[in-house]
């Protein structure tokens, strides 16, 4: 609030200054500057010039005459004088010029810092954030001491390896790439770091496993042929190249060698799914037109006796609302929508972005 | 909340400068003295507000608050204090703050500085240079605001460009932007004078010191700039005819006509035409620099953000301004009244040939920079105009002009004697004849270009030393006579004399590159290499952590006749923050000549190094500042300055007078 009163006082200020020069009745004149005082300023040069010998008088003459030819020309062409300050003309003039600042400024002001300023917004300097209480410090705060640490010590590789992690975590992987590098150079190579070495190596080329990585990768699958991750990564840059077949095996061979409660499953399982679509994808797209459509028919039904089976899927319902849409069978829309929101009853929230989602594509729900 | 209150008083600023803008123009019109009474009011409320915002803003950066997004982009917490403050504007965001600041510095100056311009003149003047601070100030807010704020701010920042992390960055741009937009007042009052049609030597007068304050300024930044990057770049030189470079050099050109002419008009009454001519073309190539460091059309240490939102708003700034001030003047030149006549010799006459000179010079560097941005864009072929297209285009025109200064002078107002004003100079000319010869015969020759250029450079300097000495002595006078004459002139004679000279200084500093010598090398410590008359021997290496960054240093020792005279550091710096390195150069400064070391990749072979021994190298920079003392001791003269005529010979007739005159129309 108090810096709203600031701002008022700002204004006001500003206000006040420019009608300041309004509200006074006549002009000081002083500081003229004009032909007759510009003529006189020239002869006493000429003057002093003279005196003190370095023109001579031949010239000083000269000087003086050109000088009075300038004034002469000069006042015949002068500007009018200014206008009389009290007529009623003046008086109006004053009175719109007093409107267009009074108005002006605050709405040419409070529009535009209304539109880009963010006065709830307060400041958090360096000396704040470093007084503040370790728990009420953020990652960021924790990520930054342990970077000024690590610039006094950059040969602390325990450290390196504390911070690499929570840079991946933070989506700053190019960070995460050269503090891995340092983990590496300054504690020796394992199979696991060359295997998070090669995590954030792909981090930080969105997802595509280069030739380095690919390396690293194979460095850490054979130092440790049990671990996940470089037989996952491997199998992403097989899918890369193009061998689908190839990868969805190395896929499933991982899937099947994985302990029923690894948090890594779901990944595993989009990928083959992912790569099941795509080959149904190009199946499909090979395939004859009405071929084509009976196949998209057939996944849509596919994917509507899935859901049946197993209804707790919110984006699974919205892909079918959608396909329904897309193909044009309205009714069936709103019939999935309903079944949708049903079986999502029990996360009332899902439920309820269902519906949006449907309302957008302009579906609206109808009991069977 | 400090933030927040100078983007409020940013905003603010803007509103009042529409103020400034519209109500003074209606007042001038209406001739009405209240109304144009705000514009000095206004004009210093924006300078208030711009400050204060520039103060928040520096604030901020001080006290590393990273919830200003233009503070996380450019600064570190760790960086010391100087280059907090510095790095506002060491970026795009920051440096359009500082360059509105200084826009709006001229305006609240010309408000406070009330007796030198008569009132309405002054009021159109507030009004235009309004119109410029509202420009930018749009821009600034609309597209590059540096108050953007960040709701979930990082823990550090990104740190700033570890090149512009350097005292060249406190004074570089602060003196260039004094310069560029020191023209921008020029241009507010020839727009004025087309506005109200009415030009003359008062004209002249109000606008002269705004011109010398410009131009000393530009002067200062284009040799620190210079300087900057002889230390910092670590190639040795310190003019590279780089687009950027050309881009200030261009401006200072035409500001150093522009000078000239408005000299002519205020003591003469003549050029008055193509005094406001050029008054809009160095602001208009003042704002095409802008644009072109600004725009990303160009790609260096200067364009810190390229982004094609923000070159297109300032192309439209560029535009406006431009065309519109050329539309005014074809508009209303024409109502102009034309001054005085003058014979083709004399000094006006001179000054015309210095302004032409000038001028195709200025366009000779025009044509270097944009023709290859032109061909580009047109045609996608790349190509480079580097020093050949300059040693054949630019230096004889350059050259020209400084045998032409000392015969300039001596030459007299309205009708000069071209044999007096040589056997006036023979004394100058055989002074500066022996001495670079002298100089060429200490060094065993040197090429022809760079003896031509050192005598130059000498008769330019003595002819400078000559303009005091020619106007205190007079033959049978006593010392003390003549040092009180001297003293007793005009300090604006001064201060033409200190500028020439200043200009020799520096042309004899550029000349004696000719003879510098350059080494590469690699070396081991303890093994000497010559370079010109000393030997750098390597002594140690070493490496340290210096606030945000880590250096490798290499000590040399240089050696004269086997004695150590200096030690010097070169060093490579790591900035972890943005993970880049810069070199360092070691220079060691022996009388006016440096030795400058830069270091290279250590190799099998020891450390590589280049050598460099740059003879009177420190003259090119004394000289410039020189020259800007001479723009500032002719800027504290507030007399009048008053041409002396020499009129016509009475024996001959009125008409065949004129004729014989062979009439230069003012134009």
């Amino acid at each position: 609030m108090a810096i709203w009163f600031i701002f008022a006082l700002m204004t006001g200020l500003a206000i006040g200054a420019v009608l300041w020069p309004l509200s006074r009745r006549a002009p000081a004149p002083a500081g003229q500057v004009d032909e007759r005082a510009f003529y006189e300023q020239r002869l006493a040069e000429i003057n002093r010039d003279a005196g003190s010998g370095y023109i001579s008088a031949i010239e000083a003459d000269a000087a003086r005459a050109e000088a009075a030819r300038r004034l002469l020309r000069e006042s015949r062409s002068a500007p009018m004088g200014l206008a009389d300050g009290e007529s009623e003309y003046a008086l109006r003039r004053r009175r719109a010029a007093s409107a267009i600042a009074l108005s002006t400024i605050p709405l040419v002001t409070l529009a535009i810092y209304g539109a880009v300023g963010s006065p709830d917004l307060g400041s958090l300097t360096i000396a704040e954030r470093r007084a503040r209480p370790v728990a009420q410090a953020d990652a960021g705060d924790l990520v930054a001491r342990m970077e000024r640490h690590l610039a006094a010590k950059p040969d602390d590789g325990a450290g390196w390896e504390l911070l690499a992690p929570v840079y991946l975590r933070m989506g700053r992987p190019d960070d995460a790439v050269k503090a891995w590098a340092s983990v590496l150079k300054l504690r020796g190579e394992t199979p696991a770091r060359l295997a998070s070495y090669g995590e954030a190596l792909v981090a930080s080329s969105n997802g595509v496993v280069e030739s380095f990585a690919r390396e690293l990768f194979e460095r850490a699958a054979k130092g440790d042929p049990a671990a996940p991750m470089p037989k996952f990564y491997l199998a992403v840059a097989l899918a890369q190249d193009g061998d689908m077949d190839g990868a969805r095996k190395a896929f499933e061979a991982l899937l099947k060698s994985a302990p029923p409660d690894a948090p890594w499953r779901a990944a595993v399982e989009a990928r083959i799914e992912g790569l099941q679509r795509q080959a149904m994808a190009k199946d499909i797209a090979s395939a004859p037109a009405e071929a084509q459509q009976a196949a998209i028919a057939g996944m849509v039904q596919g994917l509507a006796e899935r859901l049946k089976a197993n209804p707790d899927n919110p984006e699974g319902w919205r892909t079918l609302v959608r396909s329904y849409v897309v193909l044009g069978r309205k009714t069936e829309a709103g019939a999935a929508l309903a079944d949708g929101v049903r079986a999502l009853g029990a996360r009332p929230d899902e439920a309820a972005r269902l519906e949006a989602f449907a309302r957008e594509l302009g579906v609206h729900p109808k009991t069977p | 909340m400090i933030v927040e209150i100078g983007h409020y008083a940013l905003v603010l600023a803007l509103a009042l400068s529409v103020i400034q803008t519209v109500l003074p123009f209606w007042g001038a019109r209406a001739r009405d003295a209240s109304l144009m009474g705000i514009g000095p009011v206004a004009a210093v409320g924006v300078f208030i507000c711009v400050a204060i915002a520039f103060g928040a803003l520096t604030w901020a950066y001080v006290t590393s608050d990273f919830t200003v997004r233009n503070v996380v982009e450019n600064s570190h917490s760790l960086k010391p204090l100087l280059f907090r403050i510095t790095g506002l504007w060491g970026n795009h965001e920051g440096s359009m703050l500082l360059w509105v600041l200084v826009v709006a510095l001229f305006g609240a100056l010309l408000a406070v500085a009330r007796n030198m311009a008569p009132g309405v003149l002054r009021a159109d003047a507030l009004a235009v240079q309004g119109l410029i601070s509202v420009a930018f100030l749009t821009f600034i807010i609309s597209v590059s605001n540096p108050f953007a704020r960040l709701v979930a701010p990082p823990a550090e920042g990104q740190d700033l460009n570890p090149i512009l992390q350097d005292i060249g960055l406190a004074i570089h741009p602060p003196l260039l932007y004094i310069g560029y937009v020191g023209f921008s007042l020029v241009f507010a009052f020839a727009a004025a004078a087309l506005i109200g049609g009415r030009i003359d030597a008062i004209w002249a007068r109000a606008v002269r010191p705004w011109c010398l304050i410009a131009w000393a300024f530009l002067t200062l930044g284009i040799a620190m700039g210079s300087y900057w990057a002889y230390y910092e770049l670590g190639w040795g030189g310190f003019w590279f005819w780089d687009p950027v470079e050309n881009a200030s050099f261009m401006p200072w050109l035409s500001g150093t006509a522009l000078l000239h002419s408005i000299l002519v008009m205020e003591k003469r009454d003549a050029l008055k035409v193509w005094t406001i001519l050029l008054a809009i073309l160095t602001f208009s190539l003042s704002l095409l620099g802008a644009f072109l460091v600004r725009s990303g059309v160009l790609t260096s240490v200067h364009a810190f953000a390229t982004d094609p939102g923000r070159g297109l708003f300032i192309l439209a700034i560029l535009v406006f301004f431009i065309g519109g001030g050329f539309a005014l003047f074809a508009w209303r030149a024409p109502l102009l009244k034309t001054g005085g006549l003058f014979a083709p010799v004399s000094r006006e006459g001179a000054l015309v040939v210095n302004n032409l000179l000038l001028a195709t010079a200025c366009a000779t560097v025009f044509i270097g920079t944009l023709y290859p941005l032109a061909l580009e864009g047109l045609t996608g072929d790349k190509i480079s105009v580097g020093p050949p297209f300059y040693d054949a285009t630019f230096v004889p025109l350059a050259m020209a002009l400084l045998l032409l200064i000392p015969f300039g002078q001596a030459l007299a107002w309205k009708r000069g004697d071209l044999a007096g004003a040589v056997s006036r100079l023979l004394f100058v000319m055989g002074l500066s004849i022996v001495a670079c010869l002298a100089i060429v015969f200490m060094q065993h020759g040197g090429p022809v270009l760079a003896v031509i250029g050192l005598w130059l450079g000498i008769f330019v300097f003595v002819g400078g030393v000559n303009e005091i000495l020619s106007r205190s002595w007079k033959r049978g006078a006593s010392l003390s006579v003549v040092l009180r004459r001297a003293a007793g002139l005009p300090r604006s004679a001064w201060g033409a004399a200190v500028a020439h000279a200043g200009v020799g200084v520096c042309v004899i500093g550029l000349a004696a590159q000719a003879w510098s010598i350059e080494t590469l090398a690699s070396v081991r410590p303890g093994q000497p290499l010559a370079v010109g008359p000393y030997e750098v021997v390597l002594t140690d290496s070493f490496s340290r952590q210096v606030a945000n960054y880590r250096e490798d240093v290499a000590r040399f020792h240089v050696l004269q006749g086997g004695a150590i005279i200096r030690t010097v550091d070169a060093s490579k710096r790591f900035f972890p923050a943005r993970n880049t390195s810069t070199t360092e150069a070691g220079i060691s400064t022996i009388g006016l000549g440096q030795v400058y070391v830069a270091l290279g990749d250590a190799g099998e072979h020891g450390l590589g190094v280049r050598l460099y021994w740059k003879p009177w190298v420190l003259l090119i920079w004394i000289g410039a500042v020189i020259a800007a003392i001479g723009g500032a001791l002719s800027f504290s003269d507030r007399r009048l300055r008053v041409g002396a005529p020499t009129r016509g010979r009475r024996k001959q007739p009125a008409a065949k007078d004129a004729t014989a005159m062979a009439t230069v129309a003012a134009q």
